[in-house]
């Protein structure tokens, strides 16, 4: 029966087998990558260069993407304790030295290359986690989920420290999730909901002031329509503006003239929703849902634990990814700074989500034929 | 696979596809939160966020109209508007600004004060409206600045107009100036009439008829990016400039005046008897108006406030000063209609006069006295004791009801808000102001110019023109024609006031009287005019006290008295004596006998030179004007005006009016010299 399956995804056997690409996934994300570029093609103001350089991205973190389908997911699970460590260490080392961006300590400067630490962790969660429960036989006690609880919490904390309350939360609701597929049982997940709900007061507390701000403006847009809340109108502005069919390609006024801040970064989702109306921003978010219901797939035929939970996080990663910073832009949730996957202009989210893809085909491609 | 002996594989394979459902059907529900969301915004609200997009883009930008030139009657411009050039920043192009205005100052002159400016304008604008930092740039300034512009991004020069007046410090008197519109000014007007306008009348002519020179603005629906720059005109209204005034004033004739009274104080006024034109209207000393268009340093305004020399103060309409003897020939006017005195009613004036039971003695200006005078000798030496004694018999109501007839005790209604109306004493008056009864006394004085009797120059010019016209009175008017934009041309109809019917030969005796001053050998301008051949003149001369020298007629002698302390000197007249072409009223403050000089060389001008002269005043502001325009055409426009052309700029404005001028002090005293 697994076999029959195998031979249905790759009726031919030929090159994509052989380099154990998952073909399904792998035009879902060309699809993805061609109209992010351009979308970004428009937002960028028509910026070639910046063009070109976000189709290298693509091209390197395509390779990064067909170099971890080569890695079979017993590496993985074998590698998982240290990824975590070291992106914990990483963690530590850009809350001491990391450079300040958009008055945030984020960045880790390695020579020539500076990237996020966070970004690891959004691979080091769901590999701790899958590789913590593997061993464990589910569903989890009240012990294991308490061990896995704190191995999310701390690596959440350091982020939300730096401060990045936005891949904080998604590390959260990713490390939340595998609980959630490990089995974790009904009651303690409302009774969790409950604590969680419970100490939103004392979240307050602790969160910077320009994070209130943000809760705030996100609560009422209007309380500062030059300030806090200019982002959020302007966006609004150009999605609503958009209305079913969009302005066409180019002629987004929002981003065009500039009204819209970020257009061609965090709320590059808002150039398509003026251009492309709300037809575009279907077609959009029917590619992401694509994408995100293969890697479940991918997810419910795997074979064992370890492999079952992390192709099920990685893929609700990408899909909250997604949902975050769509919910931002529209005005549905505050505004976090999390980029539009494969969109938005950048290149550390966009490796990190080809390191995904790929390791979600290292998984389909990795079976073994079991029984017969 | 590691296989681990207490796992159940198939359980946990069946709870995982289990929570693989669970998971999904949490993402089907977020993504329809998502879809609905984007329902709402991009199909239930579309209209609101449309509007909105629109709104963002399109912003009305006015285009103020060119306020309305003004020329004198022989088509001289004398006021203009000129292109200026200003430095100008828009902060949110600009880095580090502190850094940008320190390397600038290093190209351009730009002082602390230009920074002050500078940084208050900033505050009350939004960051990409730019704000001004040095005003009018030398071309040389311009070209220096061009070469550098490169590193200063952000920094523009932008070029405006603004209201010029060649002439100078000439012409203020009738024009006024313009200044900075301020706050409380633009709440009297109509705000979106001004939405761009930078200037508003403050004074004189510029400030009374406003409403005709300022226009009407004009619309740019223009399409802006995020920074308020214009991508695109998307709609345009055209402003409706001002409409052009041609004043009655000949810059010529100005001009003659002001020479006439050099650095004398005083002032000037000539009208056209038959239509009220104000051919002159000359307050001495004067000031530069130029100096109050961009707003007027401190230091140049209180240099201006209280300078003794009172430059702000337009003695031509709020100078009231007491007539003297200028008045007699109206009086004897009354006289004569009252049947008081006929033109051959004589008095001995033994040099003084008394009151019935007193012995207080009003004395003559001619101590001796000047024997028998009829009614036309009176007016001739200016006899003193003559109009003491019928002045009295009048009484003060007859003297009142003439002197109203003639205009005075009111505002003549020339084109000016600030204009005074002098003072006509009536014994109601007194109680109210003095609390004093009107007393025998008060009626002697005021029967010879002195005592409460108040006059501005431009009143009495006026009296000079109802005698010219044998009692008809038409309203003085600066304003000669308007031409409007749309090409007509309106004339000012010179209107009637009123009309003192009198027989013709009363006008003839005073006429005649008026006429011996000048022609007759004892006529106190003989002196002066006596030897004038080529014209008539019919006038008065009188004398203003300011300072009561001697209540009982002791000697005082003029070259040992302090300038301040000397009275003021009056003519008063018309020429010709037949057909009278201009009615005339000087005074020349603290220097007796002046007036009548000043008087001679003026109508000297007018009727000499008057056709010819002026040419060379007209070739140097065609001169100063073609240098501007120049100026304008070599320098590039840089920028298109911005959003930043709506400020409502709060700069200093200076009202001089509001200046309490010292009033010539109105004297009891009785000696005077006629």
């Amino acid at each position: 029966m697994q076999d029959k399956h195998w031979q249905k995804d790759y009726p031919k056997g030929g090159l994509a087998r052989r380099l154990h690409l998952d073909l399904p996934l792998l035009y879902g994300v060309f699809a993805l990558a061609i109209v992010g570029l351009i979308i970004l093609y428009s937002a960028a103001n028509q910026n070639k260069a910046m063009v070109i350089q976000q189709t290298i991205r693509f091209a390197i973190a395509g390779v990064i993407m067909v170099v971890f389908a080569q890695i079979s997911p017993k590496h993985y699970e074998r590698w998982a304790p240290f990824i975590f460590i070291i992106g914990l260490f990483l963690l530590f080392a850009t809350l001491l030295m990391g450079h300040i961006g958009k008055g945030a300590q984020r960045w880790l400067s390695l020579g020539v290359v500076r990237f996020q630490p966070s970004e690891i962790m959004k691979l080091g969660i769901p590999l701790i986690l899958a590789w913590y429960f593997s061993s464990k036989p589910l569903p989890p006690r009240l012990k294991e989920i308490g061990i896995a609880g704190l191995l999310i919490l701390v690596p959440v904390l350091l982020t939300a420290k730096q401060p990045d309350l936005g891949t904080a939360l998604m590390l959260a609701l990713s490390g939340a999730f595998v609980l959630l597929l490990a089995g974790m049982s009904w009651r303690l997940i409302t009774v969790l909901a409950v604590l969680f709900f419970a100490s939103l007061p004392l979240l307050w507390h602790f969160m910077h002031t320009y994070q209130r701000d943000r809760v705030l403006t996100f609560l009422s847009p209007e309380r500062d329509p030059l300030g806090a809340g200019y982002h959020i109108i302007q966006s609004k502005i150009a999605i609503g503006s958009g209305g079913l069919t969009g302005q066409g390609w180019l002629q987004g006024t929002q981003a065009q003239l500039d009204f819209l801040p970020e257009h061609a970064t965090d709320f590059i989702f808002s150039v398509c929703g003026q251009e492309f109306g709300l037809i575009g921003a279907l077609v959009l978010l029917g590619l992401y849902l694509f994408i995100t219901f293969r890697g479940l797939y991918i997810a419910s035929q795997a074979q064992d634990t370890f492999s079952r939970l992390l192709a099920s996080s990685l893929s609700l990663t990408f899909f909250f990814s997604m949902f975050v910073n769509v919910g931002m832009v529209s005005g549905l949730l505050p505004v976090v700074g999390i980029p539009l996957p494969l969109v938005s202009y950048g290149g550390t989210s966009m490796v990190t989500f080809f390191g995904f893809f790929g390791i979600l085909m290292s998984i389909q491609t990795h079976r073994k034929l079991i029984g017969s | 696979m590691d296989e681990h002996t207490l796992k159940d594989h198939a359980a946990e394979q069946r709870l995982f596809q289990k929570r693989i459902g669970v998971v999904v059907v949490i993402i089907l529900v977020l993504t329809t939160l998502l879809i609905s969301r984007l329902a709402i915004l991009q199909i239930g609200e579309y209209k609101l966020y449309t509007t909105l997009s629109l709104a963002n883009q399109l912003s009305v930008m006015p285009l103020p109209p060119n306020r309305g030139l003004i020329y004198d009657r022989k088509g001289v411009l004398i006021a203009e508007n000129i292109p200026v050039f200003s430095l100008e920043i828009i902060p949110s192009e600009v880095t580090n600004l502190t850094q940008t205005i320190a390397a600038l100052a290093k190209t351009l002159p730009i002082t602390i004060g230009d920074i002050e400016s500078f940084n208050r304008e900033r505050k009350q604008k939004r960051p990409f409206e730019a704000s001004t930092l040095r005003v009018k740039l030398t071309p040389e300034e311009i070209a220096r600045f061009s070469v550098d512009q490169y590193r200063f991004p952000g920094v523009h020069v932008k070029a405006h107009l603004i209201r010029n007046y060649p002439a100078g410090s000439s012409l203020v008197t009738a024009l006024g100036y313009v200044g900075r519109i301020n706050e409380s000014e633009l709440k009297k007007v109509d705000s979106i009439n001004y939405k761009g306008t930078d200037y508003i009348g403050k004074i004189g002519l510029e400030k009374y008829d406003e409403a005709i020179l300022h226009g009407r603005v004009g619309y740019q629906e223009v399409e802006t990016d995020a920074n308020g720059q214009i991508l695109r005109v998307e709609k345009s209204i055209a402003p409706i400039p001002g409409a052009n005034l041609y004043l009655t004033i000949d810059s010529g004739l100005q001009q003659a005046a002001e020479t006439a009274l050099g650095n004398d104080h005083g002032a000037v006024v000539i009208i056209e008897p038959k239509t009220g034109d104000i051919l002159a209207l000359v307050s001495n000393p004067s000031y530069d108006p130029n100096l109050f268009v961009t707003g007027i340093s401190n230091k140049d305004y209180t240099a201006l406030l209280h300078s003794p020399d009172q430059p702000l103060f337009n003695r031509t309409v709020r100078g009231e000063y007491p007539p003297g003897s200028t008045i007699k020939p109206i009086e004897a006017l009354q006289m004569l209609a009252l049947n008081i005195v006929n033109p051959n009613t004589k008095i001995f004036d033994p040099g003084w006069f008394t009151l019935p039971n007193s012995t207080h003695r009003y004395r003559d200006w001619w101590k001796g006295g000047h024997g028998w005078v009829n009614l036309n000798t009176a007016i001739e030496v200016s006899c003193d004791t003559y109009f003491f004694n019928f002045g009295y018999k009048m009484g003060i109501n007859n003297i009142d009801a003439i002197f109203r007839a003639f205009g005075f005790g009111q505002e003549t209604g020339i084109e000016m808000n600030e204009e005074l109306g002098g003072l006509v004493p009536t014994p109601t008056w007194k109680k109210k102001a003095h609390h004093q009864s009107w007393y025998p006394g008060d009626t002697v004085i005021t029967a010879i110019g002195q005592g409460f009797l108040l006059v501005t120059p431009l009143q009495l010019a006026q009296a000079e023109a109802v005698l010219a016209e044998r009692g008809t009175l038409v309203a003085p008017h600066l304003v000669l024609k308007t031409q409007y934009p749309n090409g007509q041309i309106i004339k000012t109809m010179p209107v009637p006031k009123t009309a003192i019917q009198l027989p013709p030969q009363i006008w003839n005796t005073i006429i005649a009287g008026m006429a011996n001053v000048t022609q007759s050998p004892r006529g106190t301008a003989y002196p002066v005019f006596g030897q004038t051949k080529s014209y008539t003149i019919a006038g008065k001369t009188g004398t203003a006290q300011v300072f009561s020298i001697s209540q009982q007629g002791d000697n005082y002698h003029e070259a040992g008295t302090p300038k301040r302390l000397l009275p003021h000197s009056w003519f008063a007249g018309f020429a010709p004596v037949d057909h009278p072409q201009i009615a005339i009223a000087i005074i020349v403050e603290h220097s007796p006998h002046r007036a009548t000089r000043a008087a001679k060389e003026i109508l000297d001008y007018y009727f000499n030179v008057q056709p010819t002269l002026a040419p060379a005043i007209i070739s140097a502001i065609k001169a100063a004007t073609f240098t501007a325009i120049n100026t304008a055409l070599t320098v590039p426009t840089i920028k298109v005006a911005t959003l930043s052309a709506i400020q409502t700029a709060t700069a200093p404005i200076i009202k001089p009016i509001t200046s309490t001028p010292p009033k010539p002090t109105p004297q009891a005293s009785v000696n005077h010299a006629g």
